[in-house]
């Protein structure tokens, strides 16, 4: 009964959350605040927040909010952009493109809207981009990290910007291959590898960048396999692999094929860990199969492992947000940092009208932002848009769970 | 050779499961020459009922041997109730029509039954853990491993296949099921109920959807709502490599497909990644010489 009853208790809780939070973000946003001793003659300027609020992924979604939240507010305490009080819009695009997209047009159509911090996922950002890339709104992402949306399809032979206005905070999925292969080869001294993927094209790409690592550290790719996504059975595929005798088994898989992998490569005596990245750094990973010891390599840090992110998680906690800040709202507090900076500039020598040429500004503003003392350490944009800061983190399966092993930049060789 | 030896047994553990769908496939058509494209979706569900009992209805701690009978009871009702009512209400209304109607009808029902399931059951749109409710080790003979729930796998299958053939050749109904497979309009007028004879065909094939659902959800330990479909795939093309129709035919052709699946995805050209195409390849060449499959007979055209 311990399931059942579990299941409805957090229904309620979550719809508690909704009640709860809809009414406290409402009060929030509404109320002048701390501005009371700051000059806000010139009238408000709105940071946007496009993330998943409801449905499986509201702890990230919420957890950037409120991230979005705090630095808004920490902005007013210390009149960071004179003449103006600022204000959050927060839309939940429930991790659906069409939803994150119309929240974007709205956003771009009002002129007080200075920029957005958004979307979590890749998918909604792709339906995002060409709604505002004409009208020049800044956008930047706490957790896009499909590398194709800063430098095009064809990111890793002939990358090219793809929208001025776009940035992110976070490092992209072609990283996390090369530094997966570092930790199996540098810190687990994995010499035998193999591969599986499923054939799409994010898992292809990061197999690809994974084998390119992985000779260069001197380290053999033993096999390379592709399973079908629907497939289930992957008993005959793990036997091959088997009889190649690896060290370890790199998946450019989700956990819906990963942890099934992992539990079949048990059954067949193949005592060798599975590593991954992000796709499968996710509880049911190792519901569905996972054992102690499989690895995934994920973008981030837990911030409050990191010197810089201290600051953050007590202003965070002093707020007392009915929601932690999850595994992006360090991320989102360093973009909508970067936002506000940005429009103080801007706004110094004329007042904000919401122009094409002012948000352009606000992009050349966002675009030579830089600074190393972020939640995360250093925030800055390349000429693509991609973050400057290339934080990764391994986490292993231990007791159960996934427990973070190392943190680090990534450091291009 | 060790290699080879498990890949023998990998091909029959998954030969074991598809066969029971692809018993139910070929009973149906065998009956109405309807090809139940929501057979797949029958097997699904039954998953679906049997983690559902695991997880809302019964306590935590049970010895395995105790939640086993308990969950295929589950898997197998729900998976009699939606065949009942598929039967019921989409196919017979149409049993006049062109056979074309029903068929669209089938594939209409696997869309709808895969997608209530994926919008109400909860957490259905991920990939759901299913209990571990048989002993969770392995066999291991040499180097030859296999997990236990794919030793019942291939012990039950096959019992199954055999008591289904016993009961169809031995038994009152399974002699009128044969009747109507021969001639319904002749069968009819010698006094056979064939609504009756029909429905009891949809419950037979359904209880070993279910069965076949658990032994599945055990052996790989997750359930999705595209299990159905993938696996009846598999199924439909096993009976038809079989002889559509024939009971011992869909299970060698089960048998076949495990054994190709997996001993080409380590041997032939391409490896794993091709290993769906070997499989067609085969079902392609067995038509091409053997219209009727392994163990099928020739249909003769009415007059």
């Amino acid at each position: 009964m311990r399931t059942k009853s579990g299941a409805a208790l957090s229904g309620l809780l979550a719809i508690g959350v909704v009640l709860g939070t809809g009414a406290c973000g409402a009060s929030k946003t509404e109320s002048p605040g701390a501005a009371g001793s700051c000059d806000t003659s010139k009238g408000t300027l709105v940071v946007g927040v496009i993330a998943p609020m409801s449905g499986k992924l509201s702890a990230i979604g919420l957890g950037i909010r409120n991230s979005v939240q705090l630095a808004v507010e920490q902005a007013n305490e210390k009149c960071a952009v004179k003449g103006y009080q600022l204000k959050m819009d927060a839309q939940d695009d429930e991790a659906n493109p069409d939803k994150g997209a119309a929240a974007a047009q709205r956003f771009a159509d009002d002129a007080n809207v200075v920029g957005i911090v958004g979307s979590y996922n890749s998918g909604v950002a792709r339906a995002i981009q060409p709604k505002i890339a004409s009208t020049k709104l800044v956008q930047i992402s706490p957790g896009n990290t499909d590398p194709a949306l800063t430098r095009g399809a064809e990111y890793a032979t002939a990358p090219k910007r793809q929208h001025e206005n776009y940035f992110r905070v976070v490092g992209t999925d072609d990283l996390q291959g090369p530094y997966n292969a570092r930790f199996l080869v540098q810190d687990e001294g994995k010499k035998r590898i193999a591969i599986i993927t499923d054939g799409k094209a994010v898992a292809e790409n990061m197999a690809t960048e994974f084998t390119k690592e992985i000779e260069k550290l001197g380290a053999t790719i033993v096999g390379r396999e592709k399973v079908n996504e629907n497939d289930s059975d992957f008993s005959s595929v793990l036997t091959k692999i088997k009889s190649l005798k690896p060290d370890a088994i790199f998946t450019g898989c989700d956990y819906s094929i990963s942890g099934p992998l992992a539990k079949q490569a048990k059954d067949l005596g193949l005592n060798v860990p599975v590593s991954g990245n992000d796709g499968i750094f996710d509880p049911q990973f190792i519901a569905l199969g996972g054992r102690e010891g499989d690895i995934a390599a994920s973008v981030g840090a837990p911030i409050d492992k990191l010197p810089t992110g201290s600051a953050f998680v007590e202003a965070y906690k002093k707020k007392n947000f009915p929601e932690g800040y999850g595994g992006f709202g360090s991320f989102a507090f360093d973009a909508a940092n970067v936002i506000i900076s940005s429009i103080g500039k801007v706004t110094a020598s004329a007042a904000w009208t919401g122009a094409p040429e002012q948000r352009t500004a606000l992009v050349k503003e966002v675009q030579a932002y830089s600074t190393d003392q972020g939640a995360n350490g250093v925030v800055g944009f390349d000429e693509y848009g991609d973050s400057k800061n290339k934080l990764f983190t391994v986490y292993k399966v231990t007791s159960g769970a996934w427990k973070d092993v190392k943190s680090g930049q990534f450091e291009a060789k | 050779m060790a290699t080879l030896a498990q890949q023998i047994v990998n091909g029959l553990v998954l030969g074991a499961l598809i066969g029971l769908i692809a018993l139910g496939y070929t009973m149906v058509y065998g009956i109405i020459k309807l090809i139940n494209f929501a057979h797949g979706e029958v097997f699904m569900v039954g998953a679906f009922g049997a983690h559902f009992t695991s997880a809302y209805l019964l306590p935590d701690a049970m010895p395995w041997y105790a939640a086993l009978p308990v969950l295929c009871v589950a898997a197998v009702a729900v998976s009699v109730t939606v065949a009942v009512l598929m039967e019921r209400l989409a196919y017979r209304p149409l049993r006049d029509a062109h056979s074309l109607a029903p068929l669209i009808t089938a594939l209409g029902v696997s869309i709808l039954l895969q997608e209530v399931v994926r919008v109400f059951y909860p957490g259905a749109t991920a990939p759901l853990p299913f209990p571990r409710v048989f002993v969770d080790s392995q066999l291991t003979a040499g180097s030859l491993i296999v997990q236990w729930t794919g030793v019942l796998a291939v012990a039950v299958s096959p019992l199954l296949a055999a008591a289904l053939h016993w009961y169809v050749e031995r038994s009152r109904l399974g002699r009128a099921m044969r009747a109507v497979a021969e001639d319904p309009d002749t069968a009819r007028l010698m006094g056979i109920d064939l609504n009756r004879v029909i429905l009891a065909t949809f419950v037979l094939g359904a209880v070993l959807a279910g069965l076949g659902a658990v032994l599945y959800g055990i052996h790989y330990g997750q359930i999705d709502t595209t299990m159905g479909f993938q696996n009846g795939i598999f199924a439909f093309t096993a009976a038809v490599l079989g002889g559509i129709g024939s009971i011992r035919g869909a299970m060698l052709g089960a048998f076949c497909i495990g054994m190709v699946k997996s001993l080409a995805g380590q041997y032939a050209w391409g490896g794993a990644q091709y290993d769906y195409v070997w499989v067609f390849v085969l079902l392609i060449l067995v038509l091409m010489f053997r219209p009727q499959g392994f163990l099928g007979r020739l249909e003769r055209v009415r007059a």
